[in-house]
């Protein structure tokens, strides 16, 4: 397991050194270096901020190809629900299911399915767990990388339960052993995504110990291919959903806590909103909640960068198309599924710490309010830190030195130059 | 010769998250036997909202479907708290729905109206404290 993986990085010819990116991240993980923008990537949280303002197009995410389906005998996609939300006058998600068998995959599961799983174990474990309120949700990885390194405090609310991508896989894995008899390797679960966060949390999971999604798809990839087959498949729609109106529902902000049919409850989007809302209950700021839905994109999942549509035009398709459905598809049947809780603990990474203990921190603190002062507070960027108190700190970490402020620069060459023109009087 | 077909739900009590599924098997059995896609979906929507309803405020109750030839008859009756004022429930944006179901997209109070929109006959019948019977009629035409 690489630790420090992030699916979002820099495309460096593309990148013109310009400072959008680095005033955007949420956590001032970008500098300007050498005339590239570069991500330190224990900061980065795959929120694809940067990606979405980068007006070059110079920061991209990582993610698997189509190719990748070749490399499995037996491939079952996993759609997730913000994928109906891409498409213009659809009627029936069973129409998008049908022609992802058609454009090669041999089966197909729902994570809206799962998520009504999700949603009836997480009413369980709201109602069982009052000590915990707010509970918190876990499903976008991004806000769960973001408690695990700036909000220590609140690791104890985290939702213990998986994603609904991560119970699918799990759930759609044992299913196709079960009707191919093929052993694992040959079974290839592939997700399709609204977003680069889920590559991470696959490639890094945090909360279960591994992951049984063997690829990531774009959902801006599959789009184009799936729109003809759609159009075949209009005449002979397969019923292969088995998801309800909680599903569907949890493809925008608002879905996941509705789904809990509780009225204490607060959703939140966009990952400034998101930051705030965090620090606020940090603060006991907050009213009593029993549950917080936050979600790194604007919009909810259908805001993620991988995705084709405007996120509000996504979300009133996805209104729309769970309006007659059944409340929910899915159910248990035999009580909580044991795969659907983590597994693994999750542990405060203190990557932003300026010291190696509280001595040094101390110290290292004093540092950078002192070398603060000298700087003109004007956050203009030019030395590829965001803020002038970012390149304080970048100089007391040792990565930046005082000269990169063109403005100290400036103070100095001015010295030198008065400097030199004494000496050139002096002949 | 049998002409006619009927159909009955039970519509639980005590699980909202299985509302809807007594509209969604009439709706499929409806496409299998060839009924015209308009009148499906004006059955299908008509009966949803009156189900929904069903399971909100009333705590379940009994669906029976009846299809002719010449129409399809839902009769849709509870042993809920029944309604005070019919009229004003008729009310487009008038709702009792609780604030838990509102993010599901709940409680806009357009139940009644659109009943009344999609079927050709709507009846309704309540006693407070007794419950409601909710008769819809849909023309084959």
């Amino acid at each position: 397991m690489n630790e420090f993986f992030t699916s979002v990085h820099l495309k460096e010819q593309l990148c013109m050194g310009c400072i959008n990116c680095i005033k955007r991240c949420p956590t001032q993980a970008i500098r300007v270096r050498k005339g590239k923008a570069v991500i330190t990537k224990e900061f980065c949280i795959d929120c694809g901020e940067c990606i979405r303002i980068c007006p070059h197009h110079a920061k991209e995410a990582t993610y698997d190809s189509l190719e990748i389906m070749k490399n499995f005998e037996y491939t079952v996609a996993l759609p997730a629900p913000s994928l109906y939300g891409q498409f213009n006058h659809l009627d029936d998600v069973n129409i998008v299911l049908t022609a992802l068998k058609k454009m090669g995959f041999d089966s197909v599961y729902e994570v809206s399915g799962a998520a009504e799983l999700v949603s009836e174990m997480s009413r369980h474990y709201v109602a069982n767990n009052q000590d915990k309120w707010p509970l918190i949700s876990t499903a976008c990885p991004s806000v769960v990388r973001l408690i695990q390194v700036r909000f220590p405090n609140l690791l104890e609310h985290l939702l213990p339960i998986c994603a609904p991508v991560d119970l699918a896989a799990t759930l759609a894995s044992k299913k196709a052993m079960q009707e191919t008899g093929l052993p694992r390797e040959k079974i290839g679960i592939l997700f399709i995504s609204p977003c680069p966060a889920k590559v991470t949390a696959v490639k890094s999971p945090i909360g279960i110990e591994h992951s049984e999604i063997d690829g990531v798809l774009a959902m801006k990839d599959i789009y184009p291919i799936l729109l003809p087959y759609m159009k075949d498949s209009i005449d002979k729609v397969e019923n292969l959903s088995i998801s309800g109106r909680i599903g569907i529902s949890w493809g925008g902000t608002g879905g996941e806590a509705g789904g809990l049919l509780s009225e204490s409850y607060l959703a939140a989007d966009g990952i400034e909103n998101v930051i705030r809302v965090l620090e606020d209950l940090e603060d006991n700021k907050l009213d009593p909640l029993e549950f917080i839905e936050l979600n790194a994109c604007a919009g909810g999942c259908v805001g993620g960068v991988l995705t084709v549509e405007n996120p509000y035009a996504a979300k009133i398709r996805l209104k729309k198309l769970r309006k007659y459905l059944p409340i929910a598809c899915s159910h248990l049947e035999n009580g909580d599924i044991e795969e659907g809780f983590w597994n693994d603990e999750v542990k405060y990474q203190p990557v932003f710490n300026i010291g190696k203990n509280m001595k040094e921190s101390i110290e290292n603190m004093a540092r950078v309010e002192s070398m603060y002062e000298r700087f003109p507070k004007l956050d203009c960027g030019a030395c590829g830190a965001p803020t002038c108190k970012a390149l304080a700190e970048d100089i007391v970490r040792g990565v930046a030195k005082e000269e990169d402020c063109i403005h100290i620069l400036r103070e100095v060459i001015h010295k030198i130059s008065g400097e030199l023109s004494r000496l050139d009087t002096k002949k | 010769m049998n002409d006619m077909i009927q159909m009955h739900y039970v519509v639980p009590a005590d699980d909202f998250t299985r509302a809807g599924e007594a509209s969604s098997s009439v709706k499929s059995k409806l496409k299998l036997m060839g009924v015209k896609p308009e009148i499906i979906r004006k059955v299908a929507i008509a009966m949803y909202e009156g189900e929904i309803n069903m399971v909100i405020h009333a705590s379940g109750g009994d669906i029976d479907v009846t299809v002719t030839p010449e129409e399809i008859v839902m009769v849709l009756k509870d042993s809920g708290p029944g309604i005070a004022d019919i009229e004003q429930a008729m009310q487009a944006g008038f709702s009792t729905a609780p604030d838990n179901i509102r993010a599901l997209g709940f409680g806009a109070g357009m139940g009644l109206p659109n009943m009344k929109k999609y079927t050709d006959e709507l009846l309704i019948e309540s006693e407070v404290g007794v419950g409601t019977t909710v008769t819809m009629k849909v023309k084959m035409v």
